[in-house]
């Protein structure tokens, strides 16, 4: 048993991490006033980008660098019609995900053809600063990436709240009139936020591409960006609450896969679904949110 | 050097007539960029897209084949958009739909057409609206997020088709993941013998004209768009905010059951994992690019369905990959979108 | 010397020209009102001086400087700062973080230090504010206090006050008039945006008439009368509506016990409130904006569940009645707020209908020659400009209000409330609703009226209530009620135990 809670929180940490990444991304999108429903493509652009930069030139950090820079010039193109132009969030967000995903397919075949063993790429490596200590070296082995996203939490809480920057973006995404009345741009601060957020959500889809799978596949996000929409909302907007909506996502999601080797005669797809299921209800608990970043949805016009 | 400045006036009433036009010339044009990227004519590519599934008899067909569940997913989604109730979910329904029928087709074994086919249609319709149910009650009760529930709810009707397509509906001698064949009288006949068309066209032509009469000329179809277009004024007005919205999310589920039905009972006969490759979403598409109204979700239908039909084209005559249709049909989205915006602003010489 | 100068300034929005052709000059250390009716173009014109709107045409120039200010930042910046009618202040910040906004010095954010800052601020300038303090909780004078702070803080020396004192009550107007004289004092200019004659005539130096975007004329106070500058302003003789001095009272046809509601943010903004209204009698609640008016004549509306206490309309228990149930019993709703009674999309005769729909539906089926009949005969009698297949954005606000109007009193309701109801309306708008208020009363109906144009109260009511915070501070019959008194009780310094026409009685101080 104690060989199991010990695989259980380093899978947890390992399943959190995309989440975390996502769901901070669309931290900064909502934050300032907009939902980026474009997620899910973003996280697939950002596995299959990196990726391919990956394999082509060999280097997993120039693939996570392409990453990175996909997902800002993502977040931008997002901005000029959701900030810019101001259409409907909802359906845009969505154009956006059907295109990205699109695309990457697209490139995906186009660079790899249709190979009959999918691509593989040594992917990025796990490593404990606790080596070989009982508990916690197994627990604590994990990738770069892994260690980057928890730090990113207290970074990210330090950003929106003690920096002239986050006050920009609380501002714009809570009441823009007053925000643009006191001089600041609201479609720049809106832009820079989707960028931000943009280029986090593609590196929680590098993370599957070039740590955890070391492939790229059709099913590599599976929803897990729509899991960072609801999660946004349990973590009621704020840094502290996206780390405890990954973990419980994760925990749930790690407790499934293991759940099923000690031999518990339920269909795995339950165990598959619980998670989801888990975020519903949770949202249902956690109601009715005074915290909603009063703009959000509202594009931003002046005369 | 004269100075332009862009300034908002009223579209004139020729632009919605223009736009469509327009917004298919410039998603060519952007797209092109990947035709050439496959090292391929662009205008050869359109040419697959456009004209050629319209050049003989079977692609024509096909075209309205392909058509089929998007004017029921296009048809759904639109109908609840237009109550201002965000059904992301429609894919989740339309595969609530698909199992029912795929599970009706095993109990129905030996029942004629006459009962079956109407039992299918009612069982999908029954599925979809079931599959809507959670979330329009979460939403009108608790205020939750219809788009998170909904979208969440995709995912996990797709475990729950793994589980039956894995576990109790596997064929047993073929070990294949799909549900036994459906039973002879629940299938949906064709309308041209030897083609792939089946009833289930006539089922979506029907659902959009019915659609669009609800909608334009019911005193339901009113008090929905009230609350779609102004929820406040409408509850000031003494409309039931809360039951109208339920029902347009439950009819709107069950619209996209009627779509996953059709594709079990008209198309593939048995419950396979890739029976909607993303139909809900291009729901979304359609119902968009149709604004909303049911006769325009027709045409978007039917045009989405050819560029899908040309997709297969494209990628045979020239080995573009045929996911340039799914990135044609996005973009055609995103520029629509901006397009309706833009139309609002003039360039003026300052 | 000039502190600005806007010459030749043209702005127009589609069809309508909001400014045209208009000059206008502000000396420095002078305090200069601008007049005119709403809809005259002054706001629009002091929104071009700070940069929300781009003119079409015009120059300004500031301090002999030529500017061209194409944002806020830009008019921030050569000192000119301007307190809206809207607050620009984000309510989740604090007042600190709100007054840090504009600034570009650090990228770090200490809450210590901008609080500190503000805090020295608020005692350089004299004017009280509590740094720490989310704005959200903060009263409406507390914030107007944070906005003037904000444009002093920034430097300004052009402040642009629009419509200060509408939502301020008689004293806090004397500490905001109190603290412009400082301003002065200290070589500031302060341009004073009001349609309040007295007001102007108190604080205000010279003075610019506004009238359908043109300037009118510029004046010495001392060198014009209020009657003059109403002239200028109106461009007529300004006629108001008559009333009967006696009329018979019928039953109470609206009786209010022990009401309570709690407002968005979950405060209890309605506190055991009653009173009753009488068949053929206009009853009027004054009160500054802000006070619970909105919260009652929601629960009235139907539109929010009270907290607690009962109403009766026609003796039926309507306090658990949705909106549907109370226009069956013959409740008129005129609500606050136009875009919330009507769907902006949908047509004149769309939502004309939609209130009553079922009278025209044949088994579910919309009968629409009726629908259309029915607008027809509507626009016809309450001389709508509008044809019945327009969108009802497209009207202008009065016209809009027509239609509320058409809509709610030609079913012949027993009871009407009217909540606002010439709020943002010109004066042609303006005298017609009333007259109709005048008529419904005149007819027989039980009219509420709750309006913060003290004004129009005592010109429309037969008795007169006030809130505040949410209570009856005193039921007065409209002939023996007077300003100041009606002032004094509206900023909660005195209340009247009356014991007529059944109010609740609460001493307060």
């Amino acid at each position: 048993m104690d060989l199991f809670l010990i695989g259980l929180i380093a899978a947890t940490l390992r399943v959190a991490t995309p989440l975390i990444f996502g769901t901070l991304g669309e931290l900064f999108c909502e934050r300032s006033g907009v939902l980026n429903l474009g997620i899910e493509g973003i996280m697939f652009l950002g596995a299959f980008s990196s990726f391919a930069v990956a394999s082509q030139t060999g280097s997993l950090w120039l693939g996570l660098l392409a990453g990175i820079i996909v997902g800002i010039i993502a977040g931008w193109l997002m901005s000029l019609l959701t900030v810019k132009l101001g259409v409907n969030q909802h359906v845009s967000g969505l154009g956006f995900t059907l295109f990205w995903t699109g695309f990457s397919l697209y490139g995906f075949r186009l660079i790899f053809s249709e190979p009959k063993v999918p691509p593989k790429i040594a992917p990025f490596l796990q490593a404990s600063p606790f080596g070989d200590m009982p508990v916690l070296g197994p627990i604590f082995e994990q990738y770069l990436l892994t260690y980057v996203a928890f730090l990113l939490v207290p970074v990210v809480w330090w950003l929106v709240n003690r920096t002239r920057f986050g006050l920009k973006i609380r501002a714009v995404g809570e009441n823009p009139e007053a925000a643009d009345a006191a001089g600041l741009n609201v479609y720049r601060i809106r832009t820079q936020g989707l960028m931000i957020g943009g280029a986090l959500m593609s590196v929680g889809g590098a993370f599957l591409s070039l740590a955890q799978l070391g492939a790229f596949t059709y099913g590599i996000i599976a929803g897990r960006g729509w899991v960072c929409i609801a999660l946004i909302i349990f973590a009621n907007w704020k840094a502290v609450g996206v780390l405890w909506g990954a973990l419980i996502f994760g925990g749930v999601a790690a407790l499934q896969l293991r759940l099923q080797t000690l031999g518990f005669d339920l269909p795995y797809e339950l165990f598959l679904a619980l998670p989801y299921l888990v975020t519903i209800i949770a949202l249902t608990i956690a109601g009715r949110n005074a915290s909603v970043p009063a703009a959000l949805l509202k594009a931003y016009k002046r005369e | 050097m004269p100075k332009y400045r862009i300034e908002r006036a009223p579209a004139p009433i020729w632009m919605r007539t223009f736009i469509p036009i327009a917004a298919i010339v410039v998603t060519f044009f952007l797209t092109s960029i990947l035709v050439i990227w496959a090292k391929a004519n662009p205008l050869e590519a359109y040419y697959q897209f456009l004209i050629s599934p319209l050049s003989n008899k079977v692609s024509a067909i096909e075209v309205l084949v392909k058509s089929t569940p998007l004017l029921l997913t296009g048809a759904a989604v639109a109908f609840a958009f237009s109550c201002g109730y965000w059904n992301i979910g429609a894919e989740g329904q339309l595969y609530a739909g698909a199992i029912m029928g795929a599970w009706l087709g095993i109990v129905l074994k030996e029942v004629s057409p006459f009962l079956g086919i109407p039992l299918m249609l009612a069982g999908g319709f029954l599925a979809g609206m079931l599959w809507a149910l959670p979330p329009a009650v979460l939403k009108v009760k608790l205020n939750v997020d219809e788009v998170v529930t909904t979208l969440l709810l995709n995912s996990v009707i797709l475990f729950l088709v793994s589980y039956f397509l894995n576990g109790p509906w596997r064929d047993p001698v073929s070990m294949w993941p799909q549900s036994p064949e459906i039973a002879h009288g629940t299938v949906f006949f064709k309308l041209i013998p030897r083609s792939r068309l089946h009833f289930g066209f006539i089922v979506a032509v029907v659902v959009i004209l019915i659609e669009w009469f609800v909608l334009a000329r019911t005193a339901f179809g009113l008090r929905m768009r009230a609350v779609g277009l102004g929820k406040e004024a409408a509850r000031f007005a003494g409309v039931n905010v809360n039951r109208t919205m339920l029902s347009a999310a439950l009819i709107s589920g069950g619209i996209a059951g009627l779509a996953g039905v059709g594709e079990i009972a008209g198309i593939h006969f048995h419950l396979i994992e890739a029976i909607s490759d993303g139909l809900g979403y291009t729901g979304i598409i359609i119902a968009t690019l149709g604004a909303l109204n049911p006769l325009g979700v027709g045409l978007a239908a039917l045009f989405i369905g050819l560029i899908d039909t040309g997709a297969q084209s494209v990628s045979r005559a020239l080995g573009v990959p045929i996911y340039l249709g799914n990135v044609v049909q996005a973009t055609l989205l995103l520029v629509t979108l901006a397009m309706f915006i833009l139309q609002n602003y003039r360039i003026r010489r300052v | 010397m000039y502190a600005v100068q806007m010459s030749g300034i043209v702005k127009r929005f589609g069809e309508v020209l909001a400014n045209d052709h208009i000059d206008f000059n502000l000396f420095q250390g002078e305090i200069h009102a601008l007049l005119g009716e709403n809809g005259a173009g002054k706001t629009t014109l002091m929104r071009i001086l700070y940069g929300l709107y781009l003119s079409d045409e015009g120059e300004i120039t500031v301090n002999g400087k030529f500017s061209k200010i194409l944002s806020p930042k830009d008019a921030i910046q050569i000192g000119i700062g301007m307190v809206t009618q809207h607050f620009t202040l984000v309510p989740t910040l604090s007042v600190a973080e709100n007054l840090a906004l504009g600034e570009e010095s650090s990228f770090i954010l200490n809450p210590v230090v901008i609080q500190k800052n503000v805090a020295e601020a608020s005692q350089s300038f004299g004017i009280q504010v509590k740094p720490r303090a989310l704005v959200r909780y903060l009263s409406v004078g507390e914030q107007q206090r944070v906005e003037i702070l904000k444009a002093l803080y920034h430097n300004a020396r052009v402040l642009i006050l629009d419509e200060p004192t509408a939502v301020l009550v008689p004293q806090e107007v004397e500490a905001l008039f109190e603290a412009l004289e400082r301003f002065r004092k200290d070589g500031l200019s302060v341009i004073f945006i009001s349609h309040k004659l007295n007001e102007v005539m108190t604080v205000c130096d010279r003075i610019t008439v506004l009238r359908d975007g043109r300037v009118v004329g510029t004046v010495e106070k001392t060198a014009t009368t209020q009657t003059e500058l109403a002239c200028m302003m109106v461009g007529r003789e300004n006629f108001g509506v008559s009333r009967r001095e006696e009329h018979a009272q019928g039953e109470v046809m609206l009786q209010v016990e022990n009401l309570g509601a709690r407002d968005k943010k979950g405060l209890l903004a309605l506190k055991q409130i009653s009173f009753s209204v009488r068949a053929g009698e206009i009853f009027g609640i004054a009160g500054v904006s802000g006070n619970g008016q909105t919260e009652l004549s929601q629960v009235l509306a139907g539109t929010l569940k009270p907290s607690g206490g009962k109403y009766w309309v026609g003796g039926k228990d309507m306090t658990r009645a949705d909106p549907a149930q109370l226009s069956c019993a013959g409740v008129g709703r005129i609500a606050e707020d136009r875009h919330a009674s009507l769907v902006g999309e949908l047509t004149v005769a769309e939502n004309m209908a939609l209130e009553y729909l079922d009278e025209f539906v044949n088994n579910g089926i919309l009968d629409r020659t009726r629908i259309r009949k029915n607008a027809d005969k509507l626009i016809l009698e309450y001389q709508i400009k509008a044809s019945a297949d327009d969108c009802i954005r497209t009207l202008s606000g009065g016209n809009m209000q027509k239609v509320i109007l058409a809509r709610t009193l030609s079913r012949q309701p027993s009871v009407v409330i009217a909540s606002q109801p010439t709020r943002g309306l010109d004066v042609g708008a303006t005298d017609y609703v009333r007259g109709k208020l005048l008529e419904q009363r005149d007819r027989g109906a039980a009219v509420l009226l709750l309006s913060e144009d003290l004004d129009e109260i005592m010109a429309l009511a037969d008795r007169i209530a006030v809130i505040y915070e949410g209570q009856i501070m005193g039921i007065i019959p409209a002939n023996e009620a007077t300003k100041e008194q009606l002032g004094l009780m509206m900023s909660g310094t005195a209340s009247v135990t009356h014991g007529r026409g059944g109010s609740a009685e609460r001493d307060h101080l």
